[in-house]
């Protein structure tokens, strides 16, 4: 073995372009620091990787299969396009697509009909990345006759065998995925990297309702970025809060507020509207939200105005 | 008995080449799916020129990104036939071609015994000939 041989591990970075990857996923994505550090973390380890193999340091390749653990609306979806990405640009894929599945796509209604169904979602990821969404539902403990099983097994049986050919990324809730990992020791034992999501502040949902509507091409007032703020606080506390999700959602119904407002107004007094009409978003369209309904939310109403 | 230099059986593609290698056939799989072609695996044992259809080997996988996907499939099918003639197809969906356009073997029994000239004669001197393999001699399954 040549000691003296040297290789630059900057330059691995450099010519593989991650670093332009990683900028992306800092500035693009809110929040979310401790997944970013656990992406650079695995960028990095990669690029070492890399580095041993040039200088004949041969390792067996590494295990690249993840576990995205989160609620819903975390970003687990768009980190795991990124996660692709930065694979391929690495060179751990191929291909650097990720198939995105859920249980439906998995496992068959029939005896028979599990195999060649899970096979050809797998042919397809071949390459890329394969990310199965709400992973759990996979194994149903309820119904031993469940084909979820079945389909595990293949799984299983191609995260071990081919490795270098795909990267098998599982994704859910916290705690569900833990029970699921319980019963299938097997499959835990495979997954190399297990990363958490928190949970968005409300700051941080601000400005990710900021992004969103930057990219919408639309803006809020003065007095809207307030109920904003409002909206969201409220939000927070009730139930089916999905983070993002949700956010957009809002931002989706306020829209129709606007429109409806701008129709009305010009049915009445017969003006044209311009780009700035358009484009903004008053409080009227935000508090008009169920939210601000009194009922489930501790707030006092003086707040929602 | 009709012969060629090879002494194999010609069908497709690369066939006076010698047995293409896994990663000969991962390229070709490769070019066909950068065109946009839908790759299957097809197995028969009798290889007679004019048995065009064979059996299909699981469904053609249309939509994969890279061959790993078909080499899959192609060695699935050599563990449960390794004894029989094994093809990969690509089929163009393109409007007006519609139709294969690739398709060469890629696993084959260790013995080819080859066909024989049957003669037949019928009216008057007239002499009609078939092609007959010496592989099918034997029922379905239990060739080569």
């Amino acid at each position: 073995m040549d000691d003296n041989k040297t290789v630059d591990l900057l330059a691995i970075v450099r010519d593989s372009n991650v670093g332009e990857v990683l900028d992306k996923l800092d500035r693009e994505l809110v929040g979310l620091a401790p997944v970013k550090r656990r992406i650079r973390e695995i960028a990095a380890y990669l690029a070492v990787t890399n580095a041993r193999k040039q200088l004949g340091l041969e390792a067996s390749p590494p295990s690249l299969h993840m576990c995205f653990t989160g609620n819903p609306g975390t970003g687990k979806t768009t980190v795991a396009l990124r996660m692709a990405e930065i694979l391929h640009r690495l060179g751990y894929v191929r291909k650097g697509h990720v198939v995105s599945v859920t249980r439906d796509d998995l496992v068959g209604q029939y005896i028979g009909h599990t195999a060649p169904k899970t096979k050809e979602v797998l042919k397809k990821a071949m390459g890329g990345v394969l990310f199965i969404d709400e992973a759990y539902y996979l194994y149903r403990p309820e119904n031993e006759r469940d084909y979820g099983q079945e389909s595990i097994e293949i799984l299983l049986q191609v995260m071990e065998n081919q490795r270098d050919d795909l990267v098998v990324i599982l994704a859910g809730y916290k705690d569900r995925m833990d029970t699921f990992f319980q019963s299938n020791p097997g499959m835990s034992s495979r997954i190399a990297h297990h990363i958490d999501f928190p949970d968005y502040s409300q700051q941080e949902l601000l400005t990710i309702s900021g992004k969103m509507l930057e990219q919408m091409n639309y803006k809020l007032d003065a007095s809207a970025q307030v109920a904003m703020a409002d909206y969201i606080e409220r939000r927070i506390r009730q139930p089916n809060f999905a983070n993002a999700r949700s956010i957009r959602n809002a931002l989706d119904r306020a829209r129709l507020r606007q429109a409806n407002r701008l129709f009305y107004a010009a049915s009445q007094d017969n003006q044209s509207v311009n780009t700035d009409d358009l484009s903004l978003l008053t409080a009227s369209d935000i508090l008009a939200s169920r939210v601000f309904e009194g009922g489930n939310n501790t707030a006092t109403p003086e707040t929602a105005t | 008995m009709i012969t060629n230099p090879t002494g194999r059986i010609t069908q497709g593609q690369f066939s006076f080449l010698p047995d293409l290698t896994d990663a000969e056939i991962t390229l070709q799989v490769e070019y066909g799916l950068n065109k946009g072609y839908a790759w299957s695996v097809e197995y028969t044992d009798d290889p007679h020129p004019r048995n065009t259809y064979w059996e299909m080997f699981g469904m053609p996988m249309f939509d994969l990104k890279d061959a790993a996907g078909v080499l899959m499939e192609l060695n699935a099918c050599r563990k449960t036939f390794p004894n029989q003639y094994i093809r990969l197809m690509a089929f163009d969906a393109t409007r007006n071609t519609e139709s294969i356009v690739m398709s060469f073997i890629v696993n084959r029994p260790k013995t080819e015994p080859g066909f024989g000239l049957v003669r037949q004669e019928t009216n008057g001197r007239t002499i009609r000939y078939t092609i007959h393999s010496y592989g099918t001699d034997k029922p379905e399954g239990e060739r080569y």
